[in-house]
């Protein structure tokens, strides 16, 4: 599997050039708090040099964290507007699902806060990426970034031919449709989506009845975390199973498909190789 | 008397191949019913022995066992306000098969699920008996109830919101509710023995608990050992509630509904009433899963908030029609 990788040796020397103002700030901030999973790898990615203070806690866990190695060098919060307002960054970053309680709080405090939306498509990586470059004051760090990351993905897109039907199947039997980055990461990786023959352009409970008789050409289902859940149990029925054996079998990695980062070309090369399989098979 | 087991029965096998035919796969009925005899190999085949007929065969064991628990409890305690899911037995149960998946040993070893569950609803059926005495009182027993209840509810939210599972704390829902999505025939098999087993006790209640109307003393001069039929209760009680929570979470007022609709019937006879409630509870739980299945097909709604829907007005009138009687 292609690993993505940052092309730092330019990216350093962009990143010496501190430019403002930027967000009604005077100068780039200098000792950020970013408070959501997915803002913690994006700012981690484009902040320069002892620039990025401190990450979420999830951002330490190699489950749902593609840079859980990379987080260590930061302090962990919790996400609480007290801990945060007691590092007293000057700047705080949060994703659009961060308690609105919490960023209310800090502003009243006087901590600028900027909220990221959520990324729901590949182009919103871009502009995600952009947006932390001028929230950071790094805009060349992430253009450097914005361009590894485009022509990486115009390889996969020059190469989709078939197109055979994958279903996305999580816990609960929840899918995600095309207007998901989920789905787009599927299209990206040349599938076509059941949830969307379905009826579920977003995302929503598939039962497994419908399921079973879209019959699918691949299913991707979530790894079953270790502590047990009945939610993931799902994942395990007899039906699922037998989707398993009888057509590709692909897992879904939260690391690299939940956040609108550029890791998302780990889940595309993931599943495009799962597509080559089964186009290997003859089917 | 027999009419009105052949009208249940008929009833009950009718409903049977409804939840069999509908679902949110538009499947015509013929040629589902085919696919469940015929194996084709197909998408059919496996949808209909691997979804619908688990989940039909679930609801009928469980219906079943939550009917013939309450008829069983009211008839011991000669109260009508008698259910497990109300007494705390089913929150117990929860409680039991919640840690045993959470601590993991649900996944190692065989049959621990449904018996973990069986050991929270032993717990919850020993306290409400010991709290609300031999001839439980309506009050002692709704607030020994009340107390079980929201201690087994509070254990059970706490054991999942300890869990590191990012799943688990959303499964409060399915643990205090009930449902019987997606479940299969692996369910069907750690439900079932306990729950046969349970039925089987409960049965061989019916002769004393018919003495037992006479009053204890009578009972115990016609050779009913109370202490006996109490331990038969206790028991078989846990073992159905305990294995039913145990798959398809906690479902309530099924033990209050069916009884009190079914008591007239067989001439307020409690041993009668038992098979009657269990024919009754299966019936009930077949329309309730029927329903969430038809009424909301996409949003997974628990089947305990429509059996709380119905149940709960009909507790409110027998609390009361039992303060009117001045109990």
């Amino acid at each position: 599997m292609r690993v993505f990788v940052l092309n730092f040796k330019s990216i350093v020397i962009a990143g010496l050039v501190a430019t403002g103002p930027v967000m009604g700030l005077a100068e780039a901030p200098k000792r950020v708090v970013s408070v959501n999973l997915c803002t913690d790898q994006l700012a981690m990615l484009v902040a320069g040099p002892a620039q990025l203070y401190s990450v979420s806690e999830l951002a330490f866990d190699p489950r749902g964290s593609a840079m859980a190695e990379q987080a260590k060098t930061y302090v962990p919060n919790g996400g609480f507007a007290e801990e945060i307002y007691l590092m007293q960054p000057d700047l705080v970053i949060a994703g659009s699902f961060s308690t609105p309680a919490t960023t209310a709080m800090l502003r009243r405090l006087g901590v600028p806060v900027v909220v990221f939306d959520y990324a729901s498509s590949l182009a919103d990586i871009r502009d995600r990426l952009l947006q932390m470059g001028d929230v950071l004051g790094q805009p060349e760090r992430a253009q450097m970034i914005v361009a590894d990351f485009d022509a990486q993905l115009a390889a996969f897109q020059a190469e989709a031919t078939t197109n055979p039907r994958a279903a996305l199947y999580q816990a609960n039997g929840y899918t995600s449709g095309d207007s998901t980055l989920a789905g787009q990461i599927l299209i990206a990786a040349g599938f076509e989506n059941i949830a969307t023959e379905a009826g579920f352009p977003y995302g929503g409970f598939l039962p497994l009845e419908v399921l079973a008789m879209s019959q699918p050409d691949a299913i991707i289902t979530s790894n079953p975390d270790a502590a047990r859940s009945r939610a993931e149990e799902i994942l395990s029925h007899p039906v699922v199973e037998a989707l398993r054996e009888t057509t590709g079998a692909g897992w879904f990695s939260d690391r690299d498909w939940v956040c609108g980062t550029p890791f998302v070309l780990n889940a595309i090369a993931a599943t495009a190789k799962l597509r080559r399989q089964l186009e290997g098979d003859g089917s | 008397m027999t009419r009105l087991m052949a009208v249940l029965t008929a009833l009950l096998a009718l409903l049977f191949s409804a939840a069999l035919v509908l679902g949110p796969a538009d499947i015509g009925p013929v040629e589902s019913l085919r696919a469940l005899v015929v194996d084709n190999g197909g998408a059919l085949t496996l949808v209909m022995r691997e979804i619908r007929l688990p989940r039909a065969i679930l609801a009928v064991l469980i219906g079943a066992s939550l009917g013939m628990a309450g008829a069983a409890m009211q008839g011991y305690l000669r109260n009508p306000l008698a259910d497990p899911g109300l007494i705390g037995v089913s929150g117990s149960a929860a409680f039991g098969a919640v840690l045993s998946i959470q601590t993991g040993v649900a996944a190692t070893v065989a049959f621990a699920l449904p018996l973990s569950a069986l050991t929270g609803a032993l717990v919850g059926v020993f306290l409400v008996l010991s709290l609300a005495g031999p001839r439980g009182s309506s009050l002692t027993l709704i607030l020994a109830g009340i107390a079980i209840s929201a201690l087994a509810a509070a254990l059970t939210s706490l054991t999942l919101n300890l869990s590191p599972n990012p799943f688990a704390a959303s499964e409060i829902v399915f643990w205090m509710m009930g449902s019987l999505a997606d479940r299969s025939m692996t369910h069907v098999w750690i439900a079932w023995p306990l729950i046969a087993l349970g039925g089987v006790l409960l049965a061989s209640l019916a002769r004393g608990l018919d003495a037992l109307t006479l009053g204890e003393d009578a009972a115990e001069a016609m050779g009913i050992s109370l202490k006996r039929l109490r331990l038969t209760l206790v028991f078989g009680t846990a073992a159905v509630v305990g294995a039913s929570t145990a798959v398809a979470g906690a479902i309530g007022f099924i033990g209050l509904v069916v009884p009190h609709i079914l008591r007239p019937f067989v001439g307020a006879k409690p041993g009668q009433l038992l098979w009657a409630s269990a024919l009754g509870g299966a019936i009930m739980l077949l329309v309730a899963d029927i329903a969430v299945r038809v009424v909301l097909p996409s949003r997974d709604l628990k089947l305990g908030v429509l059996t709380a829907l119905v149940g709960a007005p009909l507790f409110l009138h027998l609390i009361y029609k039992t303060r009117k009687e001045g109990l």
